[in-house]
C-alpha cells in the first residue's frame, strides 16, 4: 500500500492540520508516514497545501508531484491539483467552494459540499473533517479510530471538548460516500 | 519514549539536546527559524542556556566562545546567514574548538528565496572561509537519520577538536516524520583537558587562539592540522549504497534529494533497468570507496543535485575518468521530481521513456 495524498486550499481551512492528522494516524498504526507542507511563496495566491504519504514500507520521497489522492478546498487547488492526479486516483472536491467541475474520465472524482454541512453542524471550521471522513471511508488507509486517537494527542486538553464536533464531522463525511463508522 | 511526529527543524534541535549540547547561540531565519525557536524553549528545562544573538556573526563568536570552556555548544542557520558565519567557522579551526553549525540550504545566491537548496555542496566541502582546512560534513535524509547523524556530529567534533557541519535543505527542515529518540549509551564525553576553565594552580595558562605570528610555527600547526583532516577522512567515511551490486548506471545524490531518487530508481528497476544509488552521507570526507569498487564495471554515474552541479565535481574526482559522469539538477528552490529523475534515468541508459 502506498497512498500518495495532496490537500490543498486557503489558509485556515485547515489542509495542514488534515495532513498532519493522516501521517499521525498512520504512525500510531505502525505505518510509514512523511508530511510535506509548501511553506514558501507558492502559499501566496490561495494554495496552502501539504503532501502527506503513508505507506506500508518506509516513505521513500516526501516529494508528491503526482498524487493517488487530491483534496481540494478551494478553487486555485483545483486549477493546480486537478491535472496532477495520476490516472486511476482520486480528487475529492470541496463543491461548497469549487465552482469548477473536472471533465477528467480517468480518475473518481467525489464532489462533498462540506463547508454548507459544516455550517449545517453548527461549526464551519469542520469542512476539512467531513472530506477527511470520506477519504477514510474510501480508502482505509487509516481507520478513524486512529483519527481521533490522534486528535487527543494532538490537541491540548483544554480543546478536548472539541473532538466530539470532529467525530461527527468524519462519521458525516463517511456517511456519504459509504457505511456510517462507528 | 515511543515514537514521535516532529518537524525536521524540532529533531535537529531535540537530538542535539540528547547528545549533551546545553548552549546555542543563534539568529533565527527561514526555512530553519523552528529550530531556534524550540531551543528557545527546550534547553532551560535541561539547565542550559538559548541566546538569540543581534546577528549571525556573534552567534558563531558566541560558539567560540561557549566551545572554548569545552560545553557541547551548537549554532544554526540557512544559507545568507551561514554565509556570515565563515569567519567565525575558519577560527573554530584554526583554534581547534568543537562545535555542531547546522545549515539548513535554502535557494540562492545572495537572498534567495526560502525553498529548498543543495548549493551549499562547495561552501561546505572546500572551505567556506579563509586558511587550509576541511570540515567534516554529515548530510541526513531523513528525520530518524537526523538523531543519529546530529549526535555522532557532536562526537565527532570532540573526538578531533573541529567543527562539525550538519546539512539539510528547507524541505528536510519543514517535514514531518515519526522519530524515536534513543539515549546512547556509548556517547563519549572527552576529557577536555585544553578547556579554559582556570588551572586552579594545576599547571601552565591554557590559551585558545587562532593567531601565530612566527610563520614556522604557523606552518608546524598547519601541518598537524592536515594530520588530523587525514585522520578524519582515514576513520569518518560515510555513506549507504542502493541496489549497485549489478548496477549498470549508479545515481549519485545526497539528503532528500537521494529519497526522491530512490523512488525514480526503484521505477526504473521495474522497466529493467539496472541502475542504483551510491549516497554520500559524509559529503566531507567524500565517499571515495563504493566508486572505486564500481567505476570499472559501471557504463555511467549521475549526479543529481539541488544545484548547478557542484556534488558533481567530488564525483568526477572518485571516479577519475574510468567511466562518464553526467548530472541533473535543479536551482533556486525547485525540487527535482522522481518523474523528471526516472527520464534522466532512461535517456542515460539509451532507453525510450514512454
Amino acid at each position: 500500500m502506498l497512498e500518495e495524498i495532496i490537500i490543498a486550499g486557503f489558509g485556515g481551512q485547515g489542509v495542514m492540520s488534515m495532513g498532519q492528522l493522516i501521517a499521525y494516524a498512520g504512525m500510531l498504526e505502525g505505518k510509514g508516514v512523511s508530511w510535506l507542507p509548501s511553506y514558501g511563496p507558492e502559499q501566496r495566491g490561495g494554495t496552502a497545501n501539504c503532501a502527506v504519504v503513508v505507506s506500508d514500507a518506509p516513505v521513500g520521497s516526501p516529494l508528491v508531484t503526482r498524487p493517488s489522492t487530491a483534496i481540494v478546498l478551494n478553487n486555485p487547488s483545483f486549477d493546480k491539483f486537478e491535472p496532477r492526479v495520476r490516472p486511476g486516483g482520486m480528487l475529492i472536491v470541496n463543491s461548497s467552494l469549487v465552482v469548477r467541475a473536472s471533465e477528467r474520465k480517468d480518475i473518481k472524482i467525489i464532489d462533498i459540499a462540506a463547508t454548507d454541512m459544516a455550517n449545517d453542524l453548527g461549526n464551519s471550521r469542520i469542512a476539512n473533517m467531513i472530506l477527511l471522513g470520506a477519504f477514510l471511508e474510501l480508502t482505509k488507509i487509516v481507520t478513524a479510530d486512529s483519527i481521533v486517537e490522534s486528535l487527543k494527542k494532538v490537541l491540548s486538553a483544554n480543546k478536548h471538548h472539541l473532538i466530539e464536533v470532529n467525530k461527527q464531522a468524519l462519521q458525516k463525511g463517511a456517511s456519504l460516500v459509504g457505511v456510517e463508522i462507528s | 519514549m515511543g515514537k514521535v511526529l516532529m518537524k525536521g527543524n524540532e529533531v535537529i534541535a531535540e537530538a542535539a539536546v540528547h547528545a549533551g549540547c546545553k548552549y546555542f547561540f543563534g539568529y533565527p531565519i527561514t526555512p530553519q527559524s523552528e529550530l531556534v525557536a524550540y531551543m528557545a524553549r527546550r534547553l532551560p528545562e535541561v539547565g542550559g542556556l538559548f541566546l538569540q544573538a543581534e546577528s549571525e556573526i556573534a552567534a558563531i563568536n558566541m560558539v567560540y566562545g561557549a566551545a572554548s570552556t569545552g560545553v557541547r555548544v551548537m549554532t544554526s542557520s540557512s544559507s545568507p546567514g551561514f554565509s556570515l558565519k565563515q569567519e567565525g567557522i575558519s577560527y573554530l579551526v584554526g583554534s581547534e574548538l568543537p562545535a555542531v553549525i547546522c545549515n539548513i540550504v535554502r535557494g540562492g545566491p545572495g537572498l534567495g528565496n526560502i525553498q529548498p537548496a543543495q548549493s551549499d555542496y562547495f561552501q561546505v566541502t572546500k572551505g567556506g572561509g579563509h586558511g587550509d582546512y576541511n570540515i567534516p560534513v554529515l548530510a541526513p535524509a531523513s528525520l530518524q537519520e537526523i538523531v543519529e547523524l546530529t549526535q555522532d556530529a557532536f562526537d565527532i567534533a570532540d573526538r578531533y577538536r573541529t567543527p562539525v557541519i550538519l546539512m539539510g535543505d528547507g524541505m528536510l527542515g519543514q517535514m514531518m516524520e515519526p522519530v524515536e529518540f534513543s539515549e546512547r549509551s556509548d556517547t563519549e564525553q572527552c576529557k577536555k583537558e585544553w578547556a579554559t576553565t582556570g588551572t586552579r594552580g594545576d599547571g601552565g595558562p591554557k590559551i585558545i587562539t587562532s593567531l601565530e605570528l612566527d610563520a614556522e610555527s604557523l606552518e608546524l600547526r598547519n601541518r598537524n592540522l592536515q594530520q588530523k583532516f587525514a585522520r578524519i577522512k582515514e576513520n569518518e567515511v560515510r555513506y549507504e549504497t542502493y541496489h549497485i551490486d549489478d548496477a549498470e548506471y549508479i545515481m549519485v545524490a545526497f539528503g532528500t534529494t537521494a529519497r526522491i531518487t530512490m523512488n525514480a530508481i526503484n521505477k526504473a528497476r521495474q522497466d529493467g533497468v539496472k541502475v542504483g544509488l551510491i549516497r554520500p552521507i559524509s559529503l566531507w570526507p567524500f565517499p571515495e570507496k563504493p566508486f572505486i569498487e564500481t567505476r570499472e564495471h559501471v557504463k555511467a554515474y549521475v549526479s543529481v543535485e539541488m544545484s548547478a552541479g557542484q556534488m558533481i565535481e567530488d564525483v568526477r574526482l572518485a571516479v577519475s575518468g574510468h567511466a562518464p559522469v553526467d548530472f541533473y539538477g535543479r536551482t533556486g528552490g525547485v525540487v527535482p521530481t522522481q518523474e523528471e529523475i526516472y527520464d534522466k534515468i532512461i535517456t542515460v541508459s539509451g532507453g525510450v521513456t514512454i
